[in-house]
């Protein structure tokens, strides 16, 4: 047997609380590191244009003022329109809420029809849609103009929301084939003998199990399509641009004078939503991720 | 009558590969038809395949006279039950059991009939609104049963259903399916590895192994009269003992020489015993065997055997000693005289006794 005596069991306690202040310390330190931005934007937003122009940049607003962010909202000029990002950020939610459940929704059918139902060249099929979550966006930006061109949707909130949601099914379908995979395939096998349909087996039962995947996929999902740039720019006109466009835009456009705290106050406003979500339903974000190794 | 299942030829492939070669089986109304054999002998595909969930590749299926070609597992009247209970987890126990009738639109208050009653059979009413998931094991295989039971199909299929229970509760879930079945007389095929939910339960067994069928027989048929080796290790607990074994044949009958342990040959003779070749395989039961002085039957062999080991198994005593090679169980009283490392004289009971080619293993008498 060894002999554990000549270890103190102050000194070893006494080094754990050492390490565990320093651990504390380096958590703190990366923590304002990645505040810092925030920090800034959040100050500087609140800020008068005066007051940035005579103060240091991370100091404290003196006199607390919205203004910038009222400008940003309805006002601030993009190009030669100051409508600021309210009409854009509505375009936004009109072609984000739809492309999201849409893609969802086929990402689940599509993650259930391929995990549980073991057609011939089902893998292959997967495989293939996999492929989708590789292909970068610039690759298919030709193609799909000309495609929306001859649907008679270029420019228009309908083909982002078509461009979104067929770009969105290989991440979906991934997502809902892992979760669908774990799930005994008795579960059909056993509904199949009930008399169930692919159909009523999917509405059911699979997808009242899904919760979890779905929470993942919608933020998941959410976040790509909101923030969204280079489909916005390219598929988008005058009119239908979603806001991270015409964040772009103000913040491009200026006239005279670089108004810092309208920019900023316009970041937040076009970022808020995706936070939001995230703030929401991350703990079911983490929750769903790991929700693989729980039975069915 | 005709038969409630018939399977004619059956074969199945996965490529290249035969699951299931030539499966000729038929059961009558009522029968419990038991499929047993080793884990990858096919017997879950074949349950499949009568449940339509796998297709076959070949030979027929006819269920109470109706061929099941290109019939979906719904139309085919049946209801499963699934090793892994196989519950629809978001739903509440009476909606698991409604589900099959709520899908074929079955009047609703006829659906509460039905879920009463078999809520009562298998006392499982004040269950009915939870969910699988706050229920136990035993409480789960209820509540799969009760689906079953609520569509009050024309056969029965059971696939492995007691394996995820311990040990207790499976032998009582056994008792209850055997009392279900009589009660209700309903047709049943039933796969298990487990040789012995296979006799207890089954009206008819089939053994089967590597895809091919060994032998199908009631119960005390496969014990007694095993058609080959296989089926003989396969099917008893202790397992049939199996001893090779030199044929000799006198003006008294034919005599086995059987090679003893550091003593003489043990050579045992029977008297009706006949056309047998040189080299065979004597199997005996470990009931068989037993203390010479209290066995007594017509045709009993006394021969001395050397015991390495005993085994009190409570109600009996299990007598090990090495015989013609092989390690050979005997099954004596609990209060046996018999001590290890001593020899001691046990009688064989020849009635009981088959003889296997060495070569093919197939059953000579």
């Amino acid at each position: 047997m060894t002999n554990f005596a000549h270890y103190s069991t102050t000194h070893v306690s006494v080094k754990n609380l050492v390490l565990r202040w320093l651990l504390y310390a380096v958590l703190a330190l990366f923590a304002f590191y990645y505040m810092l931005p925030l920090f800034v934007m959040v100050t500087t937003s609140l800020k008068s244009l005066e007051e940035i122009r005579t103060g240091s940049l991370i100091s404290l607003p003196r006199d607390v003022t919205f203004q910038a962010w009222a400008t940003a909202w309805s006002s601030a000029c993009s190009g030669i329109k100051c409508e600021g990002l309210r009409p854009y950020f509505w375009n936004s939610v009109i072609m984000a809420v739809p492309a999201v459940l849409i893609s969802t929704f086929i990402g689940a059918l599509n993650g259930y029809a391929v995990a549980q139902w073991r057609f011939r060249g089902a893998n292959l099929l997967f495989a293939l849609i996999l492929f989708g979550c590789f292909i970068p966006f610039q690759v298919v930006l030709l193609p799909m103009a000309r495609l929306l061109g001859q649907m008679g949707l270029a420019g228009s909130i309908p083909g982002l929301i078509m461009v979104h949601v067929i770009y969105g099914i290989g991440f979906t379908t991934l997502f809902f084939r892992n979760y669908y995979v774990t799930i005994p395939p008795e579960l059909v096998k056993a509904a199949k003998i009930d008399g169930a349909s692919f159909f009523r087996i999917f509405f059911s039962i699979f997808l009242p199990l899904s919760l979890p995947i779905i929470v993942v996929t919608i933020i998941w999902q959410f976040t790509q399509i909101w923030n969204d740039f280079l489909f916005g720019v390219s598929f988008s006109e005058a009119g239908t641009q979603p806001v991270t466009v015409a964040l772009n835009n103000i913040v491009n456009s200026t006239t005279g004078v670089k108004e810092y705290n309208v920019d900023m106050a316009a970041a937040i406003i076009a970022a808020s939503p995706t936070l939001l979500v995230y703030i929401v339903a991350g703990k079911y974000f983490i929750r769903g991720l790991t929700a693989g190794s729980v039975k069915g | 009558m005709a038969p409630i299942l018939e399977l004619k030829g059956l074969s199945k492939k996965f490529g290249a590969l035969d699951i299931l070669k030539d499966i000729n089986v038929s059961i009558e109304a009522g029968e419990f038809l038991v499929l047993v054999g080793p884990s990858g002998c096919g017997k879950s595909t074949l349950l499949n395949c009568i449940a339509g969930l796998e297709p076959i590749s070949g030979g027929s299926i006819v269920i109470d006279g109706r061929d099941m070609q290109n019939v979906s597992p719904k139309d085919r009247d049946i209801a499963m039950v699934f090793q892994s209970y196989a519950l629809y987890p978001t739903m509440t126990v009476a909606k698991n059991i409604t589900f099959g009738m709520k899908v074929r639109g079955v009047d609703k208050a006829l659906q509460q009939e039905k879920l009463d009653y078999v809520a009562r059979q298998l006392q499982i009413d004040t269950l009915l609104d939870r969910r699988p998931s706050q229920l136990s094991g035993g409480q789960r295989q209820r509540v799969a049963m009760g689906r079953a039971l609520v569509r009050d199909p024309k056969l029965f299929l059971f696939d492995e259903p007691l394996s995820n229970l311990d040990a207790k509760l499976r032998v009582e879930m056994r008792t209850e399916i055997k009392k279900l079945h009589q009660k209700l007389n309903a047709s049943m095929v039933y796969v298990t590895h487990d040789q012995i939910e296979a006799m207890t339960l089954a009206t008819k067994i089939v053994v089967m192994k590597g895809g091919v069928i060994q032998q199908i027989g009631t119960p005390a048929e496969i014990y007694s009269h095993p058609a080959n080796l296989f089926v003989a290790d396969f099917m008893g607990s202790p397992a049939m003992n199996l001893i090779p074994a030199k044929v000799k044949k006198n003006g008294k009958g034919t005599q086995f020489i059987i090679e003893n342990k550091d003593r003489d040959d043990l050579i045992l003779t029977d008297r009706h015993a006949s056309n047998l070749p040189e080299e065979i395989v004597l199997g005996i039961r470990p009931e068989d065997i037993g203390d010479s002085k209290l066995q007594k039957h017509n045709h009993d062999q006394v021969a001395s055997c050397l015991i390495d080991v005993l085994e009190p198994a409570g109600a009996d005593t299990y007598a090990l000693m090495l015989l013609g090679g092989v390690e050979v169980t005997a099954r004596l009283q609990a209060e046996t005289s018999a001590i290890a490392g001593l020899p001691m004289d046990l009688s064989f009971n020849m009635d009981k006794v088959s003889y296997f080619d060495a070569n093919t293993g197939e059953r000579l008498n």
